[in-house]
């Protein structure tokens, strides 16, 4: 029925969806630029924008910008601007992407143990492999990726043992297992290293503060992956939201079509929080507050959050460093002080559905 | 779905002050938890045989420190004890301490006490012949504490309620804190020469740090304005204002501290923005994150947009011990010469 109204609605009402679009495409520009503009180091706002423009091709400006300047502009706060864009994109359309394929308005990219799975791969290379001795690259943030995805493939193959088909409810229950025990593991490790509880910590609190370019190119191979497979089963996810049993009769293999989208969305979870630690709530909040605006189609849910969800982000991390400027406040604290009231909306509302 | 990761942060918490209180009831109503990590330190113990060791425990850690002749040998003449030291009464002079603070164990060795140590914690790694075990000063077992039989236990953070339980067995407990400033730190010296009977030795020992630091700061070049510092706590820029221990040393030697700027809560440990360092363009930079986190000047030159920073093209980029410089005891005297020597490099044009 939903994947009717949908298809319906989006008949309907073309010049409405042209406006959430326009309107998404906007937010996402505004705080793109909003998050050049602003920071804690003071840039001239004038010379912030002649050294943009002075970037596109066949124009010459001179900014006026120092040395020290344009390297907090080129080098800190454009990456961290556009690494914080593509960690929400990426968790926002992920976090769609669950909910789509399980049929639950609460899941989020983490459901199936990706976070525990990252936590405990960060921890043992914390823990257990020697820093400072000529990594060719840092190990914590391929860790950190290797165990999001090892913890969501656990979580499956459990399922699977248990239930061949893999419904949407074992799956949930054994990522709810694993998510645990993977916690109670790098609890364990944390507690007999002791030593390593700052670096842990540090880890767990975020690192889009100390991000570069690096970073960016680190997670844009899986970002593009993620968000391209997530958008090709978008009209999938439709026909999914009737129920596993009438889209089997609608000729829709459900088992397959829920392990590609999981696949995808743990992808591209797991390259998010290998560079950015967890944040929470964004693959909650904004694919929500798609829908509540758009309708339920993931035709529009999937692409608008992935808009949302960069917007939200970079807005979300400007917050987190312009308001205790210099200090920064880590920003899951923003994030969860926004998500946790809006949280509740949804439960309301869902409830009085 | 919240649970993963909501649970992980909870315990995976980093920071020992916000843990749960684990044991403020008295020893013989043990939680399950510390129940359970007897058990599994000494095997399959049965319970029944882990209740009866506990009571013999209790009991003979009672008649120790009550009215009755000590059973410890070396503590039969006391000259000078009873004393009182915060509200703690040390009955007799201690020969079985217990030290779970790295300072502390420090200190208690620096002082002549070191003979009278039975057992310090995990992380109380200096000096090397400190008698280090597993007891964890995080996450105090009273249990495992009580089984060494102590006369005197000396803690640096009692958020757990280590001290009031420990005292319910009758064996005392002083909680010297994380010191907020250098005469904290010599009161601490002080207190652990009262508490063990090595009140002279103390004495001398601050004596002699004041002499040190004095000479140090006395030999300070006259600069025509503060070199700035920027101190690191951890590679995501956690930083100590001149508010904290740590940073009070750097205003002593005369340095500017660039973290002041950020500290508008007055917490003395802001994370400070990595553009708002790079502006600020300190003149030296500490590392006092190089051991747990791996950090040197390399990776310091390599982190984006560093590079224009002054400390790092003048290669005045200093690591710090990390433990020294999170301690507040005898080897602050180090610490503040590694300071100085750091800012020996400061470019005295500039500054």
């Amino acid at each position: 029925m939903t994947a009717v109204a949908g298809a319906a609605g989006a008949a309907v009402d073309r010049p409405r969806a042209t406006r959430w679009w326009v309107t998404a495409a906007l937010t996402l520009v505004g705080a793109a630029a909003a998050g050049i503009l602003v920071g804690p180091a003071g840039l001239p706002v004038r010379g912030v924008l002649l050294a943009v423009v002075g970037r596109f091709p066949l124009v010459h400006v001179h900014s006026g910008l120092s040395p020290t300047d344009r390297a907090i502009l080129w080098q800190i706060r454009m990456p961290r601007m556009v690494l914080g864009g593509l960690v929400g994109w990426t968790l926002a359309a992920s976090g769609a992407g669950y909910q789509g394929v399980f049929r639950n308005p609460l899941a989020d990219p983490y459901l199936l143990g990706a976070a525990a799975g990252a936590g405990l791969g960060a921890t043992l290379v914390i823990a257990y492999a020697p820093r400072a001795s000529g990594w060719p690259v840092d190990p914590v943030p391929l860790a950190a990726f290797a165990g999001a995805v090892a913890a969501v493939a656990v979580s499956y193959l459990v399922a699977t043992a248990t239930d061949r088909r893999a419904g949407a409810a074992t799956v949930l229950l054994a990522g709810l297992a694993v998510a645990y025990f993977f916690t109670a593991v790098q609890t364990y490790v944390q507690q007999q290293h002791s030593a390593t509880l700052r670096d842990v910590y540090t880890w767990i609190l975020g690192r889009l503060t100390t991000s570069g370019w690096h970073e960016v190119w680190l997670i844009l191979p899986y970002v593009v992956v993620s968000s391209a497979v997530l958008l090709a089963h978008r009209r999938l996810l439709d026909v999914l939201s009737v129920g596993d049993d009438e889209a089997s009769t609608l000729g829709v293999n459900t088992v397959t079509t829920r392990l590609i989208v999981v696949g995808a969305a743990t992808l591209g979870t797991a390259a998010a929080v290998a560079v950015s630690g967890l944040i929470g709530f964004v693959g909650i909040i904004v694919p929500h507050t798609v829908r509540l605006a758009t309708g339920p189609s993931y035709r529009r849910v999937l692409p608008l959050s992935m808009l949302g969800g960069a917007a939200f982000l970079i807005a979300a991390d400007l917050i987190a460093r312009t308001i205790a400027s210099p200090a920064e406040i880590p920003i899951g604290v923003i994030t969860a002080f926004f998500g946790a009231p809006f949280f509740v909306l949804v439960l309301h509302r869902r409830s009085r559905v | 779905m919240p649970l993963g990761a909501s649970a992980w942060e909870g315990e995976g918490n980093g920071d020992p002050g916000a843990r749960r209180p684990a044991a403020a009831t008295n020893t013989l109503t043990l939680t399950e938890d510390e129940m359970s990590s007897v058990t599994d330190r000494q095997g399959a113990l049965p319970r029944a045989l882990a209740l009866l060791l506990l009571v013999a425990v209790v009991a003979a850690a009672c008649s120790s420190s009550g009215s009755a002749p000590p059973s410890t040998a070396g503590a039969v003449p006391s000259p000078g004890f009873p004393v009182q030291i915060a509200g703690v009464t040390v009955k007799t002079r201690p020969t079985a301490v217990i030290s779970l603070s790295p300072t502390a164990t420090e200190d208690l060795f620096a002082i002549g006490a070191g003979a009278q140590v039975v057992a310090v914690d995990d992380q109380s790694d200096y000096p090397p012949a400190a008698p280090k075990t597993s007891l964890s000063g995080f996450k105090p077992n009273i249990e495992a504490i009580a089984a060494k039989r102590p006369d005197l236990v000396v803690v640096a953070d009692d958020s757990s309620g280590v001290a009031a339980s420990l005292g319910k067995i009758g064996i005392p407990t002083l909680v010297e804190d994380a010191a907020p400033t250098l005469n904290d730190a010599y009161t601490q010296i002080e207190q652990l020469g009262t508490a063990t009977g090595h009140t002279t030795e103390a004495n001398a020992l601050v004596t002699s740090m004041r002499a040190a630091i004095a000479a140090v700061v006395a030999a300070q070049p006259h600069r025509a304005s503060p070199p700035r510092i920027y101190h690191e706590l951890d590679q995501t820029f956690y930083s100590a204002t001149s508010k904290s221990f740590i940073g009070q040393l750097y205003t002593l030697l005369g340095a500017h501290d660039i973290a002041d700027a950020a500290d508008s809560q007055g917490s003395g440990y802001p994370q400070l923005s990595a553009e708002y360092i790079v502006k600020a363009d300190p003149d030296v930079i500490f590392l006092a994150d190089h051991l747990c986190c791996g950090q040197t000047p390399a990776t310091v030159a390599g982190r984006p947009g560093w590079s224009v920073i002054t400390a790092v093209r003048d290669h005045a980029v200093v690591t710090l011990d990390d433990d020294v410089a999170s301690r507040w005891g005898p080897r602050v005297v180090d610490l503040v010469k590694a300071i100085a020597a750091g800012l020996a490099l400061a470019p005295p044009g500039t500054s």
